[in-house]
């Protein structure tokens, strides 16, 4: 009974527990409620993976109205792979909140603060597990808000800007997103997913649909920094508190870039995508111009937050290479970067915050040595960076041998050279960062690791960097599964 | 114990072996014992692994399906391990001198990661396929960085980043895509006696394949991309003698011969033409090479280039690609090992000693270090190539090999690089014995402490008995010639 509401539940646990979270007194309390919430969401996400490799898809009519009217959660595997990705890293992040936030949050905010992490994480859920378009914009909102109070708790005054512009910018790209979905909505008559891609294809040579489609890449390009749309990502994600920028690094982009995925393939399908002339190439040389740029930006940076943001920059260009492959070897891989840049990522983002949590703030001067006397933390931070650069046996490899391999099978070299530059670009970004870590002497007196309630969390993550890169087939059979369910949409 | 056990022991006791280092770091003694006990395990242990015959195979991981880490023992990579694990213990005990008569700072850093190394080296003997030898060759630029970076003042840094980004920009820029091409080429990256290219490379493909691997693979120092050699010797001399005359360079001119005969087989580089220029790089490397170590003053520079042009030998017979020519190479990779650690093992007695560094310097210090520059002098012989040193052996199976596929380039090199090499050998040793110390001729000294004279005596004596056990050491090889080709 309560298991066949699980497509809902993933959603409604989340979003029943916000206003709960903001009620409960003290610090502890919402944090520990908070933790508790992922964790249950957590074993829902896996039940539901497994349900869904069994069954293919699985369907749910909110309030058993029937779609297209009503509104439909859809849950294929794509979807179930990313709700599960979602509740890992919030499984992960949010008892790591509960000590890191200590500083940058007053104890009569924490209840809204993690509410609002909640909340964040509800609309990241939602917009994963619905099949309504609308409701999609819904969620995304829901999150976008929710992840622009976040960010401004940053302890700079710098906060303040960063989440005013990437409130700006986020509000610009929802709203082309909804223009986008509105002029979808007065060709078609339909808001649901599953309808709209049956009805497209009879519709989408007209101006109106490649006006749509264009306006709702743009919005979400906006919503996942993909260049040039990206201006807000650096900074937002260095001024914020190393908590939420190791929880919106691992997540925000990436569920933009799912629902990206969602709508090319699965809304307009891949036979109305290369009608469109210049779409299919556009995306790849967006892709390689944000692999590129991203990866010379972080080179010049002295605050490793600042690199960190800059790399996420050049990662979401590997994802929209895979993507913009528009081929299921091509799309498979760009599924798998998503999940493994996640990994990586919050990894990276979480041993920074245990850092700053010692030393102050994150900018180099102030790092160095630290691999002296904070081995573990620094060593969690190593994972994540050998898992960036894409070492084998780290998760990195696994979704970057795909990347290639699926590049040279459509015979895109350019795109193979891109990868190149930006991989050894990468390896002279972190090895600057290394240096720095292990090759300076340190001026702090003993060895004192990162407290556990940091580390923990930290080194969980960055296990499963090395489990997913010593035993990459399970991800990869699921995203091949993934991508081919997507596909085959469009037909 | 299985042949598994063995491999798996391979790697095992030089990781268990660094551990104990950094165990035992705050009591120099034990610590040196670790090291020493490491290194004849691990000898003993290979030697298990080439006794035990046969094939088989140890999986490390399976990161993604088909594609596996894992090591295989064959003949090449038996003999190479064999040489870097025996040379090892040399070092070590040369080590042990050099470094408490220098008082060292950070030794256990140093021995720690010289064991890591020596491990990845293993790791790249064994190699199963070329995804396992990329990782274990990473693994070896990383762990002999923080080596080359030793001394730690400004000087040694800029050699050190010279030193990792030449050899990561080689093997991420240009190794790792010839491994990802071979992959989509054979459709997969196992070794294979005959090579896996066979009928699935074309001759412009093949051409830039292999160009992409004898570049990519830096460690073997063919030029343009050999500078990181030179800027490595601001490392300690145990680091110069055992990893860049023994692992790391060795490393390199290995995976070459075993790619030419592993990857791309021997008929299949003879019959077509991916080979050829990339011959005459190599050739062009011995050469250039010998002529700039003519005009280096300092001698650890000297001996660096000298080494780059010997490198270039053994890429030339892999590149030859016959058997005599691939069985030649193997001898060399023994050959050379055992002179050039010899004769960096006497560089650093000389720097421990007298604290000298330049040719100039050197008048007259046979006198006072007879063994040492007997040591010398006779590998410098096995250096160009003389009776009866081994090198004369491995360079008269390389003329043979050349003359009978008839390559008339090779053979012109291998004459005028010998004339090169007596030419900036035979002054050094003629100065140390036949010329009178100067007045400014520093300190008195004798010869440097009896750990590293004996290590020095020990590898100029292998020297001459690798000319004896020649015959061995090919009857060992020759498994691999079997279905090696023609010619």
């Amino acid at each position: 009974m309560f298991f066949s509401h699980a497509q809902v539940l993933i959603v409604a646990l989340p979003l029943l527990a916000v206003p709960i979270c903001a009620l409960l007194p003290g610090r502890k309390l919402p944090a520990a409620w908070a933790s508790l919430v992922a964790w249950l969401v957590l074993g829902l996400s896996v039940w539901l993976l497994d349900e869904v490799g069994a069954a293919g898809e699985l369907r749910y009519s909110l309030g058993s109205w029937a779609p297209p009217w009503g509104i439909e959660y859809r849950l294929d595997r794509l979807s179930a792979l990313v709700q599960l990705l979602l509740a890992l890293i919030a499984s992960v992040v949010f008892p790591y909140a509960a000590r890191s936030l200590n500083d940058d949050v007053e104890e009569h905010r924490a209840a809204p603060v993690y509410a609002a992490l909640l909340l964040l994480f509800t609309g990241l859920m939602g917009i994963v597990a619905t099949g309504d378009a609308f409701n999609v914009f819904v969620f995304l909102e829901i999150s976008s808000l929710s992840g622009y109070a976040l960010v401004a708790l940053g302890r700079r005054r710098r906060a303040l800007v960063a989440a005013f512009r990437y409130l700006v910018m986020g509000t610009v790209g929802a709203t082309f997103f909804l223009i986008g979905l509105g002029l979808l909505y007065a060709l078609t008559g339909t808001l649901n997913m599953d309808d709209l891609a049956a009805r497209i294809p009879a519709v989408s040579s007209t101006p109106t649909a490649r006006t749509a489609l264009l306006l709702i890449v743009l919005g979400l390009g906006l919503k996942a920094a993909i260049f040039p749309l990206h201006q807000w990502l650096p900074e937002a994600y260095a001024e914020s508190p190393p908590a939420v920028a190791a929880f919106m690094a691992a997540t925000a982009t990436k569920v933009a870039l799912y629902v990206l995925a969602r709508f090319l393939f699965g809304v307009f399908g891949i036979w109305q995508l290369v009608t469109v002339p210049g779409l299919e190439v556009g995306l790849q040389v967006l892709a390689a111009a944000a692999m590129i740029y991203g990866s010379l930006m972080a080179l010049r940076e002295n605050h490793v937050g600042r690199v960190l943001a800059l790399s996420s920059i050049a990662q979401v260009g590997y994802i929209l290479l895979g993507l913009s492959l528009f081929s299921v070897a091509g799309v498979a891989a760009g599924v798998m970067h998503l999940f493994n840049h996640a990994l990586m990522k919050g990894t990276l983002f979480m041993a920074l915050g245990a850092m700053i949590y010692r030393v102050g703030d994150g900018r180099l001067s102030r790092l160095e040595g630290l691999g002296h006397v904070m081995p573990w933390t620094v060593g969690t931070f190593m994972v994540g960076a050998f898992s960036l650069i894409g070492v084998p046996l780290t998760a990195g490899f696994v979704s970057k041998w795909y990347l290639v391999l699926a590049a040279i099978d459509l015979g895109a070299w350019w795109l193979l050279a891109a990868m190149l530059i930006a991989s050894i670009l990468s390896v002279m970004y972190l090895w600057r960062i290394v240096e720095v870590l292990y090759l300076r002497p340190t001026s702090l007196p003993r060895r004192e690791e990162a407290p556990a309630a940091l580390l923990v969390p930290t080194t969980v993550l960055a296990l499963a960097n090395l489990a997913v890169g010593v035993h990459g087939a399970p991800l990869a059979t699921l995203a091949l599964g993934a991508a081919d369910a997507l596909l085959g949409v469009g037909r | 114990m299985t042949l598994t056990d063995w491999l798996m022991l391979m790697l095992a006791i030089p990781l268990l072996g660094a551990l104990g280092v950094l165990a035992t770091g705050r009591y120099p003694k034990l610590r040196e014992s670790v090291t020493l006990a490491t290194g004849l395990a691990l000898f003993v242990t290979v030697i298990n692994v080439a006794l035990a015959g046969g094939s088989g195979r140890w999986v490390l991981a399976e990161p993604l399906p088909g594609l596996q880490l894992a090591l295989s023992p064959e003949p090449l990579g038996v003999l190479f391990a064999l040489i870097a694990s025996g040379l090892w213990i040399v070092t070590s005990v040369y080590a042990f001198g050099y470094m408490r008569a220098k008082h060292e700072a950070h030794q256990t850093r140093f021995y720690a990661c010289f064991a890591i190394a020596i491990g990845a080296t293993m790791g790249v003997a064994m190699a199963a396929n070329l995804l396992t030898l990329f990782v274990f060759y990473e693994i070896l630029t990383l762990s002999t960085y923080p080596l080359v970076a030793h001394h730690g003042d400004d000087k040694a840094r800029a050699g050190a980043r010279t030193y990792l980004r030449i050899l990561l920009g080689t093997s991420i820029g240009l190794l790792l895509p010839a491994i990802v091409w071979t992959h989509q080429l054979a459709g997969s990256g196992e070794f294979r006696l005959g090579g896996i290219l066979q009928g699935r490379a074309d001759g412009l493909t093949a051409t830039l394949l292999l160009g992409l691997f004898v570049l990519g693979v830096g460690k073997a120092a063919v030029m343009p991309v050999h500078r990181w050699l030179p800027a490595a010797m601001v490392a300690p001399t145990p680091v110069s003698a055992l990893l860049h005359a023994v692992a790391v360079v060795k490393a390199g001119v290995f995976i070459l011969v075993k790619l030419s005969l592993y990857v791309f087989g021997l008929d299949f580089l003879s019959s077509g033409a991916a080979a050829v220029p990339w011959l005459y790089l190599a050739g062009f490397t011995v050469v250039a090479a010998s002529l700039v170590a003519l005009r280096q003053q300092n001698l650890k520079r000297l001996l660096a280039y000298s080494t780059i042009g010997q490198l270039s030998y053994v890429v030339m017979a892999a590149l030859m690609a016959t058997p005599t020519a691939s069985l030649a190479a193997g001898l060399h990779i023994a050959a050379h090992a055992a002179a050039k650690i010899t004769l960096f093992f006497v560089a650093g007695a000389i720097y421990v000693a007298s604290g000298k560094t330049e040719l100039g310097q050197l008048d007259g210090i046979g006198r006072r270090m007879p063994v040492s520059m007997a040591a010398f002098a006779l590998a410098a012989l096995s250096m160009i190539g003389l009776p009866p040193t081994a090198g004369f052996v491995s360079k008269w199976m390389l003329l043979q090999a050349a003359v009978s596929s008839g390559q008339g380039f090779v053979l012109a090199v291998l004459v005028v690089s010998t004339a090169l090499n007596a030419a900036y050998f035979l002054p050094i040793v003629h100065r140390a014995f036949f010329r009178v110390e100067g007045a400014s001729h520093g300190r008195e000294h004798g010869e440097a402490p009896w750990p590293m004279v004996m290590a020095l005596g020990l590898t100029a004596t292998l020297t001459l008995l690798l000319t004896v056990f020649a015959n061995d050491l090919l009857h060992l090889l020759e498994p691999v010639m079997e279905s090696g080709g023609a010619g």
